[in-house]
């Protein structure tokens, strides 16, 4: 038997409108409660000279009986005939939003409660805006407290009329509107004698008739990386496939960098089916598992946290979004968002904060505020506003600092989401729309300008995101050094790093004009490469420099300059047999070296001393391109991220 | 479309791997309290999950010294079973100062042998998170848990300005003597987590099953943990108990008891 999912509500609405009172209720007709507990508030009330309240049952807490305020989320589960539910109690307090959106972002479904006395009020207004922006689209509206209207028709519809029209300019539609008296339990479990007028669904019918929402399976596959493990010898690309399916041998495209690979197993522990397990005296029949020889254990679907390999060993890391090839998603670094905001200080234009969208993270800015909208009464003001206060719902143009994945909001929510981090706390959420699909081989122009202030390297580093480094190839003629380094350099300049290759081009031609290939120039040339790239590593850049380097005190000195200069150095060695390059000999060079034009040609009568402990080799023999920059990226990376930023 | 379905258990079991993966990437330095109930095995058995076999980080057993010798024999052998990286941890010298269930109320030992243990523990290891395996419906202060609950230097749980948590992003830093409590169970119940020991065959302590009519439905320090008038001795018998029960999980567990909100001052202390 499967046991199904209990569905998830939330209780939201303006405060004292009687949200606890209803839920209080729902327990003690569902018969959920545990044994002693009416009892055990009655007594604790009369001690306190109250009157038994259901509401009680929810406040816990001391301090909440003391202000009568429900101040968090609370989680409680009953049965109806039909399926298992599970309450969210969200406050209605003012100062309680965040709260709310904690608590309604688990939702499947809500129960927007209005107090027939006081009608619709501020936040039955801003918790329906803030349901639409969660994404809740099962809606119930609760119109309680009808034993203070004297259980009058015309007081309910004059209410439901009301809230619908915001509900409808929201384009939100409730499911049903119930008038109800959770403290008297009409509408509630049982249909009102005293409201015979109304005979449509009770509270908890109207509940039994809700559908889970859409499911995530039938959207297009979104896989988020969390984490590449390498515990043993797999390396295995960990994360939760947000929507879609993904099965064993699919050709996977990862953004941002666009690279492709098939997937070759999805990992899963323990492995296959286990015999009994001594010191457990649990089942002893037999566990089912899915197993990866089964063709259960062939794919994953939405809602799964699994663990892949891959056929190809590209360079994936935490925030790669994985998807098939015909349904990529966004490649940008500049959008519109809707955004609540729910801190105290106000977002300004032009602030940096932090941006997280499904596992991605990356610092942005706020453009400009197209408009700011009032969560409460709907009302608009496009006044180019500088700042978007608490409470308040901008219109945004957002900018990161390198790419980011995204989708619309209405196409796959969870990538089309993104919370906004200041000082470690969330301050606000939103929404994307508006975002082009584009193919995903037209290039990418990324003309991002932000106007520089700072000039320490600390101050740099936290612009850019980076620390500069130097990272120095060494290796033959023809072992695929500056192949390697261009090819690294514009994976770097994708992910919106700043980096530049010195190479024998541009340093031969103009620095080192005046030197030659003697051993006596050959140990100026390199000390002069050192010197630049200490100076551009310093700079903030990550350099990358191509040169045969063949000595290794030069190499070693390369190193110490770069300390000096506070870099990162990164030692490559770029391997590759001398057969091998010599036979690819891309600029003739061998050969003009084995007929004697060229004289003191390394590998042939000059001599090449491999480096001892390089912080990395990548063998060009065996490796291609694609995989030689991933194990560079894979050092390198997180090397120039830590700069302290968190301290 | 596809013709997979997955259970309310899958959907536990996918959230609380997810839970444990951010926790392992945001943080430098984890521990896992674990006190061998049902609860810490299950949470050891996700992690397992979670990492493909292997627990990557230490766990913690806070030994009070009041501990049940056969809670004692299943740590040595779930040690070796699981690969664990154990550290036990005894607050000696409230013991040395007399703390005891003999001459002390429970509140107070609990929270010498337990709590300051645990803060005692915390300042030697500088952990700046810890992996818990309470859930919601234990007790309703754990109903207002966040997955992600940021501690202060002093221990104390700021329930009533707690961070906002939503569309899976989670507090993620830790000031210096500061830790995050990280809860992957916190949505599970009591039955969920039966029904999971029995499908995935998880090691637990035989003393959650009926011996001569009792057995114990939560394990604590041996002078106040009560056991229940049960013969449920298989997991389908004690779920089939639960199912019927009214009376709360942690009844047999004398220092929530101790006085009105017993637990709430406790967890605002540091309880976990």
């Amino acid at each position: 038997m499967q046991e199904a999912l209990p569905l998830k509500i939330v209780f939201v609405g303006h405060v004292d409108h009687g949200k606890s009172t209803l839920i209080g209720r729902i327990l003690y007709d569902t018969g959920s409660l545990p044994e002693g507990k009416i009892e055990e508030i009655t007594k604790a009330c009369a001690a306190e000279g109250l009157e038994f309240e259901f509401a009680f049952l929810l406040d816990a807490l001391l301090e909440e009986q003391k202000q009568n305020v429900t101040i968090d989320t609370t989680e409680i589960a009953f049965r109806t005939a039909r399926r298992s539910y599970a309450i969210i109690d969200a406050p209605g307090h003012k100062e309680f939003l965040k709260n709310m959106i904690t608590g309604a972002s688990r939702a499947d479904a809500a129960i927007l409660v209005i107090g027939a006395d006081e009608g619709v009020r501020e936040q039955s207004r801003r918790h329906g805006y803030l349901l639409r922006m969660l994404g809740i689209k099962n809606l119930i509206v609760v119109v309680n407290k009808m034993d203070l209207v004297d259980y009058s028709e015309k007081r309910f519809r004059e209410i439901e009329q009301e809230y619908r029209k915001f509900l409808q300019e929201l384009r939100l539609n409730a499911l049903t509107f119930i008038p109800a008296s959770a403290k008297q339990g009409e509408n509630v479990a049982r249909a009102s004698m005293k409201m015979k007028w109304y005979c449509a669904a009770s509270v908890l019918e109207a509940l039994d008739l809700l559908e889970a929402q859409k499911h995530d399976v039938d959207l297009p596959l979104r896989f988020c990386v969390q984490d590449v493990y390498r515990f043993d010898g797999r390396r295995i690309i960990a994360g939760r496939i947000e929507t879609g399916t993904l099965r064993v041998g699919d050709e996977l495209i990862f953004s941002p960098a666009n690279k492709s690979s098939a997937v070759a197993t999805i990992e899963r522990w323990p492995h296959g089916i286990r015999s009994e397990v001594e010191g457990s005296r649990g089942a002893s029949s037999t566990v089912m598992q899915r197993d990866s020889s089964t063709s259960l254990g062939m794919t994953a679907i939405a809602g799964d946290s699994v663990g892949i390999t891959l056929i190809e060993q590209i360079f994936v890391e935490r925030g790669y979004v994985a998807s098939h090839q015909h349904e990529t998603p966004i490649e940008t670094n500049r959008f519109h968002a809707d955004l609540f905001w729910i801190a105290r200080e106000p977002l300004r234009v032009g602030d940096f904060y932090e941006l997280r969208l499904a596992m991605q993270q990356i610092k942005c800015q706020t453009v400009s505020i197209e408009q700011v909208m009032d969560s409460a009464t709907l009302k608009i003001k496009s006044d180019q506003r500088e700042q978007l206060e608490r409470n308040e719902i901008g219109r945004l143009s957002i900018q990161t600092r390198g790419p980011l994945v995204i989708d619309n909001h209405d196409r796959i929510p969870s990538l089309g989401r993104f919370v906004i981090i200041d000082d470690g706390q969330i301050r606000g959420g939103g929404t994307i729309f508006g975002g082009v699909y584009t193919d995903r081989t037209v290039a990418k122009s990324k003309n991002i300008f932000w106007i520089e202030e700072k000039i320490t390297s600390r101050e740099r580093a936290m612009r850019t995101g980076h620390r500069g480094a130097v990272v120095w190839l060494t290796g033959l003629s023809g072992a695929g050094k500056s192949t390697i380094a261009q090819s690294l350099e514009r994976d770097l300049f994708h992910r919106g790093l700043h980096t530049y290759v010195l190479d024998g081009d541009n340093i031969r031609h103009g620095l080192n004009s005046n030197l030659g290939f003697s051993p006596e120039d050959r140990v100026e040339n390199i000390r002069r490469v050192s010197e630049v790239a200490k100076l551009m590593a310093d700079a903030g850049t990550v350099v990358i420099t191509a040169f045969i380097s063949p000595y290794r005190m030069d190499r070693r000195r390369a190193r110490e300059i770069a300390l000096e200069g506070n870099a990162e150095f990164i030692e490559v060695f770029v391997d590759a047999p001398l057969e091998v390059c010599e036979a690819r000999d891309p600029k003739n060079l061998y050969k003009k070296a084995r007929a004697g034009e060229i004289r003191e040609f390394t590998g042939i009568d000059a001599p090449y001393e491999a480096p001892d402990d390089p912080e990395i080799v990548v063998r060009t023999d065996q490796q291609t391109v694609d995989e030689s920059v991933a194990t560079i990226l894979e050092q390198l990376l997180p090397r120039v991220r830590d700069y302290g930023a968190d301290d | 479309m596809t013709e997979l379905t997955r259970t309310h258990l899958d959907a536990l079991e996918n959230h609380s791997i997810f839970i444990f993966r951010e926790a392992h990437h945001a943080f430098k330095n984890i521990a896992m309290p674990w006190s061998m109930g049902k609860d810490s095995n299950v949470i050891i058995w996700l992690a397992r999950k979670a990492f493909f076999g292997r627990v990557p980080f230490p766990v913690l057993h806070i030994d009070t010294t009041y501990e049940f010798p056969e809670m004692l024999k299943f740590r040595e052998w779930a040690t070796k079973h699981h690969n664990l990286n154990l550290i036990v941890k005894i607050n000696t010298e409230a013991r040395a100062r007399g703390i005891g269930y003999e001459t002390h109320d429970p509140v107070t030992v609990t929270h010498e042998l337990k709590t300051v243990a645990l803060q005692q523990a915390l300042a030697e290891y500088k952990w700046d998170a810890l992996i818990t395996g309470i859930r919601r419906d234990e007790d309703p202060t754990r109903a207002k848990e966040r997955y992600f609950s940021p501690r202060n230097a002093q221990f104390e749980w700021d329930y009533k300005d707690q961070p906002p948590e939503f569309w899976g992003q989670f507090v993620t830093t830790a000031a210096k003597g500061e830790h995050v409590r990280v809860q992957p169970l916190l949505d599970w119940t009591e039955i969920d987590i039966w029904r999971y020991i029995q499908r995935e065959n998880i090691p637990i302590p035989d003393m959650y099953f009926a011996r001569n009519g009792k057995r114990f439905r939560s394990l604590g320090c041996s002078p106040i943990t009560h056991p229940i008038e049960s013969n449920a001795s298989t997991i389908d018998e004690i779920i089939a108990e639960l199912e019927a029960t009214k009376t709360t999980e942690r009844a047999g567990r004398a220092q929530d008891h101790y006085e009105r909100n017993a637990m709430q001052k406790l967890r605002a202390k540091g309880f976990l």
